[in-house]
């Protein structure tokens, strides 16, 4: 990523006419946003980008029309998207080859390229704001997501970028800050959800010349990516925010550390913060104000545990990431012992606009306890997979149905996974539920850091459990025996219900190891990890007791559990199964149904013989039940 | 995979330990650019390392095998990874790792024989929407189902690499 080289800007005022010549040299220009976030580049975008230049220099358009890469718009299932601006034309599944008629479109009476638009199954959707999933969204943190290119500090400047931290540097006490962000109710977008202005009050107050701010980008909960989503679409808001951070609390030097799972993030942030220091917006003296205040990544090692804030400060200090216990907060004793305050990315990415807009604004969003929005990348048994950000207080039903579309192929609904490793399942029954930090905690699972996983009836909570179980005995840095072996024992009893080998007094056993875990682990990684077992066992104990009882899975999910077999009346003998079989258990003979079957068939060889399963080799792939045109493999 | 000769690991040392410093701090960094180089990290480099920072061998190795990203044993030729967030759990991810490991015969986090697989888990790739999904060398591939999988093995020349065994 090649890093432009910008002019440095001296004061306050030099940066609002560097906003006002940005903003006057794209007027009356046509935008092409191509999303290039890992999303969309996974499905072809950047090929996609590559020919929507060429075509737009073949026409000699280049005048007019600006072929913009952008970060992430969110709207993952349905990539690469490509959106048009001023008109706000939204384009889905876009391929190289649609170029030309994507901008056949952006001339002066060009009408909409009806294949690429969103189609509800009853009409076709032209502009964005129209289109379901982005409808009921507010977006905050993803204000500028898709609406700029991550790789030019010019374009966040154009947007009013950097204004905040000029006004704050100019005209405000760090005290001021502080209230403004105390006022505004923000809290802590990582998980905890601690009030965000009570820890810079600690931090400002704490003892100590040299005061660090950290951002975490360790973005560790499977099924989460709305961290990932900002670094790599608006860089800059992070970025800003840390220094209206950092000058509140009184500090000069800021990490962030990002999850090594992110490679696109990390050069999308370096090339930032290498344009911000050339611009004079990070650095010495930023914008002619005396403060100083610099940042540098820190790449993460690929362990889950380095998401707790101690752990991380002990792996950014070349430590293995082993948590300590938190008699002493880290605002007053954190990284190399001296105060620290750690805010996940969606945090500092909210830090700016309540600069601009004000704390009463801010606190006019969402409900009682929870203010503003929240990011949630919603995934799994959803139609519109993506990132959504709503107001705090919406109900389950609304993210669910209304924006993703509800589930496909008509499934059932089961259950949401909320909170990651840390959370819990939440049953149908809560659907009504409004979603903020305490409404969360209530019913058993967490805020977390945002993902949201819906399950269908096809998904088996015991394994559900055994999935977090699993994944947390082997993220467990092993510190703290309870945390260390509770998780192991609990994992190995899953384990066994999901084998048919469990007894009477499992489900009582995993219980109380539940209790002693969560009760007395070192950190919040261990004391949360039950939190997975307890909310399936305590929605869905009938589903445990199906396991232990009746050795049967209703989800037909336990491998050790069901078994496949074929209908011969309905089967069709088209051999699919057979040919699709990994381990050719499948046999029978292709050709006209025995229903079907002439005498005629029969005597020319014509007719078939329904297939059939050998239950001995069969290794329960579920191949045959997947491809079966007729649904004539059941599998019980 | 031919083995790094020790002077190339050594002077990799000298090199990124100047870049990032000789203090403390620097240790994950520098086993980091290793890993890069060399895609694993030999026991010269470790040592070499030690001494450098000041630190016991023994606590180098205790960083270096605490931290999924960095690898004592070499890799093979072509990395594939298997997703296994919750989001492509779901959807089936544990089959696809099922049948990955059959078809390439080893457990996931091996390296087949001949060294041109190396088979991995990770917690999540952050690319939900288009779960279950595989990475290769990098390259994604998503919305697996059996027979999409079957072709992207044809493709990267898993069945192959079996037929030679």
């Amino acid at each position: 990523m090649s890093v432009a080289t910008v002019q440095k800007i001296s004061s306050p005022a030099a940066l609002r006419d560097l906003a006002e010549s940005l903003r006057r040299s794209v007027e009356g220009k046509l935008v092409v946003d191509v999303c290039l976030g890992t999303g969309c580049r996974a499905s072809g975008s950047a090929d996609v980008y590559e020919s929507l230049k060429e075509a737009v220099q073949a026409n000699g358009m280049a005048g007019e029309v600006l072929v913009r890469p952008t970060g992430c718009h969110g709207f993952c299932e349905l990539g690469p998207v490509v959106l048009l601006q001023p008109s706000g034309v939204f384009y889905h599944g876009v391929k190289p080859d649609d170029a030309a008629d994507v901008l056949g479109s952006l001339a002066p009476g060009g009408q909409p390229v009806e294949r690429l638009l969103y189609d509800t199954g009853t009409e076709k959707i032209a502009f964005e704001r129209d289109v379901p999933f982005y409808k009921k969204q507010q977006r905050i943190a993803l204000r500028l997501n898709g609406r700029i290119d991550p790789t030019r500090v010019e374009d966040y400047i154009r947007e009013g970028g950097y204004q905040c931290l000029a006004k704050v540097l100019s005209q405000y006490t760090p005290e001021r800050v502080i209230e403004e962000i105390t006022a505004s109710g923000l809290r802590g977008r990582g998980g905890g959800g601690f009030p965000t202005g009570r820890k810079w009050t600690s931090c400002r107050q704490a003892h100590g010349d040299i005061k660090y701010v950290i951002c975490n980008g360790d973005e560790g909960d499977p099924g989460a990516f709305m961290d990932r989503s900002i670094m790599e679409a608006n860089p800059h808001a992070v970025l800003e925010g840390m220094a209206i951070g950092s000058y509140a609390i009184g500090a000069h030097q800021g990490f962030i550390y990002v999850r090594a799972e992110y490679p696109l993030a990390v050069r999308t942030l370096r090339a930032a913060i290498g344009q911000a220091r050339q611009a004079g917006l990070l650095g010495e003296d930023i914008l002619g104000s005396g403060y100083s205040f610099d940042i540098e990544i820190v790449r993460g090692g690929g362990a889950f545990v380095c998401g707790e804030s101690t752990a991380l400060m002990a792996s950014i200090e070349g430590h293995v990431g082993e948590p300590r216990a938190k008699h002493i907060h880290t605002v007053e004793s954190g990284l190399w012992d001296r105060p620290t305050t750690l805010n996940n990315v969606e945090t500092w990415a909210n830090v700016p606009v309540i600069i601009e807009r004000g704390a009463d604004w801010f606190a006019s969003i969402g409900s009682a306890g929870s203010k503003g929005t929240k990011v949630f990348s919603l995934v799994g048994k959803v139609k519109n997979t993506g990132l959504v950000e709503v107001p705090m207080g919406i109900t389950l039903r609304e993210i669910i149905y209304d924006i993703g579309g509800g589930i496909p192929g008509d499934k059932e609904f089961k259950a949401v996974q909320t909170g990651g490793p840390s959370g819990g399942c939440i049953p149908a029954d809560h659907l009504d539920l409004e979603v903020d930090f305490d409404r969360l905690s209530e019913v058993g699972s967490m805020m977390g850091s945002g993902g949201m996983i819906v399950m269908d009836e096809d998904s088996c909570m015991v394994d559900v459990a055994r999935y977090f179980l699993n994944f947390l005995r082997e993220e467990s840095c092993g510190k703290c025996t309870p945390c260390r072996e509770g998780n192991q024992r609990m994992f190995e009893i899953l384990d066994k219900i999901c084998k048919g080998e469990a007894g009477e007094g499992d489900l009582e056993l995993l219980e109380d190891i539940a209790d002693v875990v969560k009760t007395t682990s070192l950190c919040a990684l261990g004391k949360s990890a039950p939190n997975p077992v307890l909310s399936t066992i305590r929605y869905f104990r009938d589903e445990y007791e199906a396991h232990i009882r009746d050795k049967r899975c209703p989800a037909g999910v336990c491998k050790a559990l069901v078994t496949y077999s074929i209908d011969p009346e309905a089967c069709i003998c088209c051999g699919r199964c057979a040919t699709d079989c990994p381990v050719e258990c499948i046999s029978g003979k292709r050709g006209k149904p025995p229903a079907k079957a002439t005498e005629k068939d029969v005597a020319e060889g014509k007719a078939g013989e329904p297939f059939q399963i050998d239950a001995q080799v069969c290794i329960k792939c579920g191949s045959c039940y997947e491809v079966c045109p007729v649904g004539a493999v059941q599998r019980t | 995979m031919p083995a790094v000769e020790p002077d190339v690991a050594t002077t990799k040392v000298a090199d990124s330990v100047a870049t990032h410093g000789e203090r403390r701090s620097s240790l994950i960094p520098v086993l980091q650019d290793l890993q890069e180089e060399f895609d694993y990290l030999p026991r010269e480099s470790l040592e070499s390392l030690a001494e450098r920072l000041r630190l016991p061998l023994s606590e180098v190795l205790r960083v270096a095998t605490f931290y999924a990203a960095l690898s004592l044993e070499p890799r093979g030729e072509h990395l594939i990874t298997v997703c296994t967030g919750t989001a492509c759990h779901v959807r089936g991810a544990a089959t696809i790792l099922e049948r990955l490991e059959d078809a390439l015969g080893i457990e996931a986090g091996r390296t087949t024989p001949d060294q041109r697989f190396t088979l991995q888990t990770v917690n999540c790739l952050g690319a939900c929407a288009l779960g279950p999904l595989i990475s290769v060398d990098g390259k994604y591939y998503g919305k697996l189902n059996a027979s999409r999988l079957a072709a992207v093995m044809e493709e990267i020349g898993v069945g192959r690499n079996r037929a030679e065994d």
